[in-house]
């Protein structure tokens, strides 16, 4: 009986059902504690981020921005057996997670390659002199915020 | 409690001011802030102010194009497909020989997009995916092309391809697909980064300046000086399409 009441009770409080397809769980990042944004935020809106993006670097040339496929390669690509026997980390597995379990079509990955190689963090095209922009914005950055309190 | 974040704001103010070795230090140890680094590198947007162009020798030696072509297949990732097929299979620059045949002059030059000024693929793209930057490099936004193949038909230089079969090991810079068209990029990434297309820098590297990449807007490039000062061709200017890729000695 007491088993019975566990399993409603457990079946009240999760929409799956035993024997249904199981919640995703995507891997936990291979690097970093912290993602661009809170982790929902980045659930809702990581399409809108990308998409937008996606045109403005394209067509405007804008690169370097804060969000970009290759900085969620830089840290969520994890090694999975399907791909390439494990050898290299790929972000698609990480990404099909969950788009398998929301029937989501889109696949990145059959133009974008998903795997990660050294220094793909920068391969959002930072310029030459990025370091020395870098710790000049950094610096502005700072200062004013201790102009604003 | 304000007084307090105050206090701390001004010293670290203070160590700041001090000297560069501080502020480098700072970036390093505060998370939050090494996230503004990455915003703080952005180029762009492409302006028009700038016209990117090449000029090419067709006087050079022939075998410095095979230089070139491969420098591009390196960088881009394209050249190998699992069927073979010469007719169909991309290219995205192509080595062309020319014999004049009543002297039998010979000459070999590259041929890859031209990067029009009024580009004919763009004029008959139907979704809007054959484009044109402001600063005159022409691009195929792969994320709406449906892969019809007008801007093939359009080309006067037979310059885009389309991808007829499965692509595996895309280099992170250069997305492609089957089922989209693709042709030079002027290596846009490169470009917009401050740095030469991949086939230019070859050369160079090998001692050939055989291609002159610049901004032919800028009098005081490269380029526009011997664009300038020799006598150069565009491939059909009876066209009117004004193409970016300037050629010497055909």
């Amino acid at each position: 009986m007491g088993f019975a009441l566990l399993a409603i009770g457990l079946g009240i409080a999760s929409p799956v059902q035993a024997g249904d397809v199981p919640l995703p769980n995507p891997a936990k990042a291979f690097k970093g504690e912290q993602c661009l944004e809170p982790t929902d935020v980045m659930r809702r809106n990581h399409m809108e981020f990308l998409k937008h993006q996606r045109d403005e670097t394209l067509r405007e040339g804008i690169r370097g921005q804060k969000y970009s496929l290759n900085s969620c390669i830089d840290c969520h690509a994890v090694k999975s057996p399907d791909v390439a026997g494990g050898k290299v980390r790929t972000l698609k597995p990480f990404c099909a997670e969950c788009h398998s379990y929301a029937a989501v079509s889109i696949d990145c990955f059959s133009c974008h390659t998903g795997a990660a190689v050294p220094g793909i963090g920068q391969q959002s095209a930072l310029p030459v002199d990025h370091d020395l922009k870098a710790s000049i914005a950094a610096l502005e950055n700072h200062l004013g915020k201790g102009a604003d309190q | 409690m304000t007084d307090t974040s105050m206090k701390t704001v001004d010293n670290t103010r203070r160590n700041l001011l001090k000297g560069g070795a501080a502020a480098a230090a700072v970036v390093t140890l505060a998370p939050g802030i090494t996230l503004h680094t990455a915003q703080a590198a952005v180029t762009g947007p492409a302006s028009s102010d700038k016209r990117w162009g090449m000029l090419i020798d067709a006087n050079a030696p022939e075998g410095v194009w095979d230089i070139a072509v491969d420098a591009c297949k390196a960088e881009q990732g394209w050249g190998k497909t699992e069927n073979e097929n010469p007719a169909t299979d991309p290219q995205w620059i192509r080595k062309v020989s020319l014999k004049d045949p009543k002297t039998g002059a010979k000459a070999s030059l590259p041929v890859m997009c031209q990067h029009c000024s009024k580009p004919p693929c763009v004029d008959v793209c139907p979704t809007g995916a054959s484009m044109k930057r402001a600063d005159g490099i022409v691009l195929v936004d792969k994320h709406i092309c449906i892969g019809c193949r007008y801007c093939m038909m359009a080309c006067p230089y037979g310059c885009r391809s389309f991808v007829h079969e499965p692509v595996h090991g895309q280099r992170p810079h250069m997305p492609r697909g089957k089922g989209t068209v693709e042709a030079c990029t002027m290596c846009v990434h490169r470009v917009d980064k401050g740095q030469q297309p991949a086939c230019a820098e070859a050369l160079n590297k090998a001692g050939s300046n055989a291609i002159i990449f610049g901004d032919l807007n800028d009098p005081n490039s490269e380029i526009a000086r011997a664009v300038a000062k020799h006598v150069t061709q565009r491939i059909r200017a009876d066209l009117g399409v004004e193409p970016g890729i300037h050629y010497r000695g055909i």
